[in-house]
């Protein structure tokens, strides 16, 4: 097969993946708006087959993990290196890292309740990737030829995808808390969810994990950085900007183990943490200057 | 009344509490991250002095009140300065008497059993003979590993030291990254220098474009090699016309003198000597030019250094011929690859020379260089000077004016070498592969107590530190294990 054809291929796995993502995301709609039969309103759906909705929504988002997997691929094969040389790549690598992030937490807690928001929020990032960003598959400039770029990229995306896991976790846990702290009960989407104490463990959790590996990430582009432009640390606004989200997460981790900080200061903090990674990725990639402008935009 | 001396040792003393303090750290460690933003909205000289000048040139009045506050030298500004010192005063200051703690305790046994283990977390009674119950479990966990403090009627266990190890490890590791930017900064030195293809670079002040010392650093510290530059080739994608590779050859020869050794230096790969390297940066073109006078004398021949303009490479610069009576100055343009559109005029439309112009707009009149003030070589001051011919040149074609004549004659490459010593880098790298490994330890490191006391029965309980899981589990195990099932 020629390179174009790979880069095909990659694009219809994409698509179908998004496919995928939609049914998933109508099939999480449907369980989390039918699952609850409520006192009040008496719906013609049970638990059971609420239930089977929310499996189907899992089977398609785990069939599009393969099918995006599949993308992310095809698109290096089709480029001869790893697919990290522009914003297009790194969405949908992304979402990639995303889904798989989600997986292992539905795997491991249960965590069906998230496929909703996970749903939206691949379907968003793979939507814009693929009609905003989209650019076609090439060679990457000389900077970016590099060992470094796929352990410094692959650790940058892993985390990422963690961090915003996080993050909708500790957004839940505040639209939950802002309910339960007036005494209103939960609305009836939410009743299937952990309680607030499990939420907020949950999150602590994903990012102590994550974040030896985002400090990785960071001194892995340091190094690389050392050999590609001759200093490991510059303050370019990529860098600067990483450092603002280390920081941000090392302050949650410390306000939470020594200072005792819990629940809603603690997800506020865990939300702004999370912004700052968002706000590099969106911001510096596409309009900030600097070294790491590779968005092809 | 107290002494003001004393009254000025507890105030230092308070002041050292508050500096040291947990809540203290946190909020200088946000802060730092705050503090770090304005970098990152404004342009900042050490990075990019072009674009700050462009700022001051755009909004003048706001541009000097940015510059006050050092909003174009965040980093080095002393609001940032004075936020990271303290920060790691306060560090120092919290880490170094919890070191000398830790190692204390790693030397102790663990504190006494509790009176009351219901206070515990997850008490429960065991059904296991009296006389045995504390044989059995020193025995278990032992195998277990944990660390037993054995008394008449309890035994008391700790396990997982390593955490506090492991974040007592990362945080010195900071410490030392902070070190090496320190030695870095203050006994390295960085430098630019523009080497065309065929010329010679020695390693000497005199050299370079633009060279830095750091404070404890001078001259005397550059090493003493000699670069030939023997080729420069990039390669660029035909469909986006970005580049794929750059390779430049040269031939080295460090100390000076010492025989020449043919290397090749590419953007991932410096050449390295010690703690110096050397990076290959940038690249463009000089166009290579003989310009006559009314006589046809030559008065100029050879090549000017332009500087890139976008990512094809049209690159401008200034030829200036003092010299001259009268004085000549050439505004000139090279596009490497011509082509032309209404709207921009003649562009290069990709990187490489396939079928080069040069455009020059010619300046008569003084050229300004002796008035003192500095110079760009990239441009013509024509505040005193009146324009006289504009000519598009194709190779080997001849522009005559009224003065002279310009002749195209050709172009060679050349390449901004980058040349740093740092030596702190290696200590910022080992404090860096430190602080992973602590945060590491003391992340996935979960530490417990369990204890086991024979009173009328025989009770256990267990602690964990920040709620850490599983230890439900390890009272449970230890639970079936004393009651043999």
């Amino acid at each position: 097969m020629t390179s174009t054809n790979y880069a095909y291929l990659s694009n219809y796995a994409i698509y179908s993946a998004m496919v995928l993502y939609t049914i998933a995301f109508f099939a999480h709609s449907i369980e989390v708006a039918f699952s609850v039969r409520s006192d009040e309103v008496k719906t013609k759906f049970d638990f059971a087959r609420t239930d089977r909705a929310g499996r189907i929504g899992s089977a398609m988002i785990f069939l599009a993990f393969i099918f995006i997997f599949i993308g992310v691929i095809f698109r290096g094969i089709s480029a001869h290196r790893v697919p990290w040389g522009n914003m297009y790549e790194f969405s949908i690598t992304g979402a990639l890292a995303f889904t798989g992030a989600y997986l292992v937490a539905l795997w491991k807690y249960k965590l069906r309740w998230l496929g909703l928001p996970v749903s939206i929020a691949v379907l968003l990032t793979l939507g814009t990737a693929i009609t905003v960003l989209y650019r076609p598959s090439a060679p990457l400039v000389p900077a970016l030829k590099s060992t470094w770029l796929a352990i410094h990229v692959s650790a940058a995306i892993a985390s990422g995808g963690v961090f915003l896991l996080a993050n909708c976790i500790a957004a839940t846990y505040l639209i939950l808390d802002s309910y339960e702290s007036k005494g209103l009960p939960r609305p009836n989407w939410a009743k299937q969810l952990p309680s607030l104490e499990s939420l907020d463990q949950l999150s602590y959790r994903l990012v102590a994990f994550v974040f030896p590996l985002w400090t990785f990430a960071v001194i892995a582009g340091a190094i690389w950085a050392e050999s590609a432009w001759g200093r490991y640390w510059g303050w370019d606004p990529k860098e600067t900007w990483a450092f603002i989200t280390w920081v941000a997460y090392a302050a949650y981790l410390h306000a939470r183990v020594t200072v005792g900080w819990r629940g809603r200061k603690a997800a506020w903090l865990c939300l702004f943490a999370g912004s700052t990674f968002l706000f590099n990725y969106i911001y510096v990639n596409i309009w900030g200057t600097g070294r790491h402008t590779y968005s092809g935009l | 009344m107290s002494t003001p001396q004393l009254s000025n040792f507890a105030l230092l003393r308070w002041a050292w509490r508050q500096l040291t303090s947990m809540r203290t750290a946190l909020l200088l460690l946000l802060l730092l991250g705050f503090a770090a933003i304005p970098g990152s909205l404004f342009p900042q000289r050490t990075q990019n002095p072009m674009k700050v000048t462009e700022y001051f040139t755009n909004n003048p009045g706001l541009a000097k009140w940015l510059d006050r506050l050092r909003l174009f030298d965040v980093y080095s500004s002393p609001w940032f300065s004075a936020i990271y010192l303290l920060l790691f005063i306060s560090l120092i200051g919290c880490v170094l008497p919890r070191t000398i703690e830790h190692l204390k305790a790693i030397g102790a046994k663990p504190p006494l059993t509790p009176k009351f283990l219901d206070r515990m977390e997850y008490p429960t009674s065991v059904e296991v003979p009296k006389d045995q119950a504390l044989d059995l479990a020193e025995k278990y966990l032992r195998s277990k590993r944990f660390r037993i403090r054995r008394d008449a009627e309890s035994i008391s266990a700790e396990k997982g030291y390593s955490r506090e190890t492991g974040n007592l490890l990362f945080h010195l590791s900071l410490i030392l990254i902070l070190v090496g930017v320190g030695i870095g900064s203050l006994f390295g030195s960085k430098g630019e220098a523009i080497v065309s293809v065929g010329d010679r670079f020695i390693n000497t002040p005199t050299s370079y474009d633009n060279l830095a010392f750091g404070k404890f650093q001078s001259e005397g510290s550059l090493i003493p090699f000699a670069l030939t530059v023997t080729d420069f080739k990039a390669t660029y994608d035909i469909k986006t016309n970005a580049p794929s590779d750059y390779k430049l050859s040269v031939l080295a020869a460090n100390p000076i003198g010492a025989k020449e050794v043919a290397k090749v230096i590419k953007v991932n790969s410096p050449l390295t000597y010690g703690n110096t390297k050397i990076y290959l940066q940038a690249n463009g073109y000089s166009p290579l030019v003989t310009v006559r006078d009314k006589s046809g004398k030559v008065t100029f021949q050879g090549g000017t250094v332009f500087l890139p303009q976008d990512g094809n490479l049209t690159s401008s610069g200034a030829i200036k011929l003092p010299d001259m009576k009268p004085q000549i100055g050439f505004v000139a343009s090279f596009v490497p690859t011509y082509d032309r559109s209404n709207k921009r005029g003649a562009f290069s439309a990709f990187p490489e020379v396939l079928d080069p112009r040069l455009l020059v707009s010619v300046w008569t009149g003084n050229l300004g260089l002796d008035s003192g003030r500095p110079q760009s070589v990239y441009r013509v001051d024509t505040s005193n000077m009146t324009r006289i011919g504009l000519a598009q040149l194709a190779l080997h074609q001849t522009y005559k004016f009224s003065e002279g004549s310009i002749t195209f004659e050709g172009w060679k490459p050349w390449v901004n070498l980058q040349i740093v010593d740092d030596p702190g880098k290696m200590y910022a790298l080992f404090g860096a592969i430190f602080a992973i490994l602590g945060l590491l330890l003391s992340l996935f490191t979960r530490q417990r107590r369990i204890w086991v006391k024979v009173s009328d029965r025989v009770e256990i309980a267990g602690l964990a530190k920040n709620a850490a899981p599983g230890l439900a589990k390890e009272i449970s195990d230890l639970k079936i294990k004393l009651e043999g099932k």
